[in-house]
C-alpha cells in the first residue's frame, strides 16, 4: 500500500491556487526525490501532508488516513523544513532532547553520532549557530528519528558541500540497514540523482513527472548533426528543446529513437538536464 | 557513474566486468546490495536491481541467508554476450565513422592489421 496516495489535491489561497489538480502515490521503503522552482507548489504539498495546512479539496491519505489532525498518522512523520524553527533560547542538545521526546524511533546514540560527524556544538544557543549549523541541527533530527515517512524540505541551506555528502552518505547508509519513506525536496538534482529511487517533478502546482528515476536515465538525448538528418532522425518525438545553427541542428528528445541513428550524433541528457527542459517546456511561453 | 545509462545497468555490467577479469572468481561472494549502495554512492534499490538482474540471467546465484555468488559457469556467459554485443556496440559505429570519412570496409580491414602488427 502507498504511504502517500493523494488525489485531485487543490490548494488555493487568496487568489492564486498553489495545487492544482495533483494526484499521486508514494511507495513505502523508498527514497523520493521532489523537484521542481521556487514557489512550485512542493512545500505547500509537503505541508499538506504532514498535517500543517489544509487543502481547499481533493483527498489526502497518509499511512491510508487523512493527515490532518490525526496524531495516529503524524507520530509517524517527521518533517524538516527549510526554516526551521526552534524555540529561541534553546542550545542545540535542547533541541535534540525535545526532539527526543517528540520522535518515537529516536536513536539517541545515532544522534550523538551524527553531531559528531557534522560537528555541531552542543553547547551552543541555536540562535548564534551559523546557517549551515542550523541545517545540520534538522538534518540530524530527520535522520536520527527514524520516522517510517521523514520530509526533508531543502534541509541544507548553508551547508557545504563536504558536509552535503555526509548527509548522503549517512541517509544512504540508514536508508539502507531501516528502510523508510523519505521525501527529499531539493533544488541540487545532480546532486541526489543517484539517491533518489523515485522523482516527483512539481511546476506551477501540477505534477510534470512522476516516474522511477531510473528510468529516466539514459531515456532522454540530445541529437546534433545535419539539420535534415536531426530532423529525420527526431521524426515522432517529443522535442523538448531545438537549436539551428548554420545548417547543423541540435534537439533535445523526451525519448530515444528507436531507429539507428544515421549521421546525427546522439548524447544522453542527465536527470537535470532533462528536468530543466522539462520545466521550461511547461512554462507559458 | 555514468550519466546517461541506467545504474542498475552499470551495476550489473561492472560485477559482469570483476567476473570477466577474474577478480570475482566462480562461487566465491558478491559484495551485497548495502554495499554497492554505499560504495557507488546509489539507491540501493536500484544496486538490488543489478544484481537481481544478474540472477535472472544466471550469472549470480543466491544462498539463502547469505547472500550472492557467481555460478560456476558465469564467465562463459559473460563472455558469450559481451561477444555478441561486441559488433554492435564497436564494430557498427567504427564502420559508420569510416563511411563518413569515405573509407570502405576494405579499408577499415587494412588499418586493422596494422594496427594490430605494431601492438
Amino acid at each position: 500500500m502507498s504511504v502517500v496516495a493523494v488525489e485531485d489535491l487543490t490548494m488555493r489561497y487568496r487568489g492564486h491556487t498553489a495545487l492544482d489538480g495533483v494526484s499521486l502515490a508514494l511507495e513505502p521503503d523508498t527514497i523520493h526525490g521532489m523537484l521542481g522552482r521556487n514557489g512550485a507548489g512542493k512545500t505547500t504539498l509537503m505541508r499538506i501532508l504532514t498535517g500543517q495546512e489544509f487543502e481547499t479539496s481533493g483527498r489526502v491519505e497518509v499511512f491510508g488516513q487523512p493527515p490532518r489532525e490525526n496524531p495516529a498518522v503524524l507520530n509517524r512523520v517527521c518533517f524538516i523544513r527549510e526554516s526551521q524553527k526552534y524555540p529561541t533560547n534553546f542550545k542545540v542538545r535542547e533541541a535534540l532532547a525535545a526532539a527526543a521526546i517528540a520522535c518515537r524511533n529516536w536513536d539517541r546514540a545515532y544522534a550523538d553520532r551524527l553531531v559528531k560527524d557534522f560537528e555541531l556544538p552542543r553547547d551552543r544557543p541555536i540562535k548564534k549557530l551559523s546557517r549551515g549549523q542550523l541545517s545540520a541541527v534538522g538534518i540530524v533530527i530527520g535522520l536520527a528519528a527514524r520516522a517510517p515517512l521523514t520530509l526533508f524540505d531543502e534541509p541544507y541551506l548553508g551547508l557545504d558541500a563536504v558536509a552535503r555528502q555526509i548527509f548522503y552518505d549517512r541517509l544512504l547508509e540508514d536508508f539502507s540497514e531501516r528502510p523508510r519513506t523519505i521525501v527529499l525536496s531539493t533544488h541540487l538534482i545532480d546532486e541526489v540523482a543517484d539517491l533518489v529511487e523515485h522523482v516527483v517533478l512539481i511546476d506551477h502546482g501540477e505534477v510534470l513527472m512522476d516516474q522511477d528515476a531510473d528510468e529516466l536515465r539514459g531515456r532522454a538525448v540530445s541529437v546534433s548533426g545535419p539539420a535534415e538528418a536531426v530532423a529525420a532522425y527526431a521524426d515522432g518525438v517529443p522535442v523538448l528543446h531545438r537549436s539551428e545553427l548554420g545548417g547543423r541542428a541540435r534537439v533535445a528528445l523526451a525519448e530515444r529513437p528507436g531507429r539507428p541513428a544515421e549521421g546525427v550524433s546522439v548524447d544522453s541528457l542527465s536527470l537535470q538536464e532533462l528536468i530543466v527542459l522539462t520545466t521550461n517546456q511547461g512554462d507559458p511561453k | 557513474m555514468d550519466e546517461g545509462r541506467p545504474l542498475f545497468q552499470q551495476i550489473a555490467e561492472q560485477i559482469e566486468s570483476s567476473i570477466l577479469d577474474g577478480t570475482l572468481a566462480a562461487d566465491t561472494q558478491v559484495p551485497s546490495t548495502n554495499e554497492l549502495a554505499a560504495f557507488h554512492r546509489i539507491n540501493p534499490a536500484t544496486a538490488a536491481k543489478g544484481v537481481s538482474q544478474l540472477v535472472t540471467d544466471g550469472i549470480l546465484y543466491k544462498k539463502r541467508g547469505i547472500g550472492m555468488f557467481v555460478a560456476s559457469d558465469a564467465r562463459r556467459r559473460v563472455l558469450d554476450r559481451r561477444r555478441d554485443a561486441f559488433a554492435r556496440d564497436f564494430v557498427e559505429p567504427l564502420l559508420a565513422e569510416a563511411r563518413r570519412l569515405g573509407l570502405s570496409a576494405a579499408d577499415v580491414r587494412d588499418l586493422i592489421e596494422k594496427w594490430g602488427e605494431g601492438r
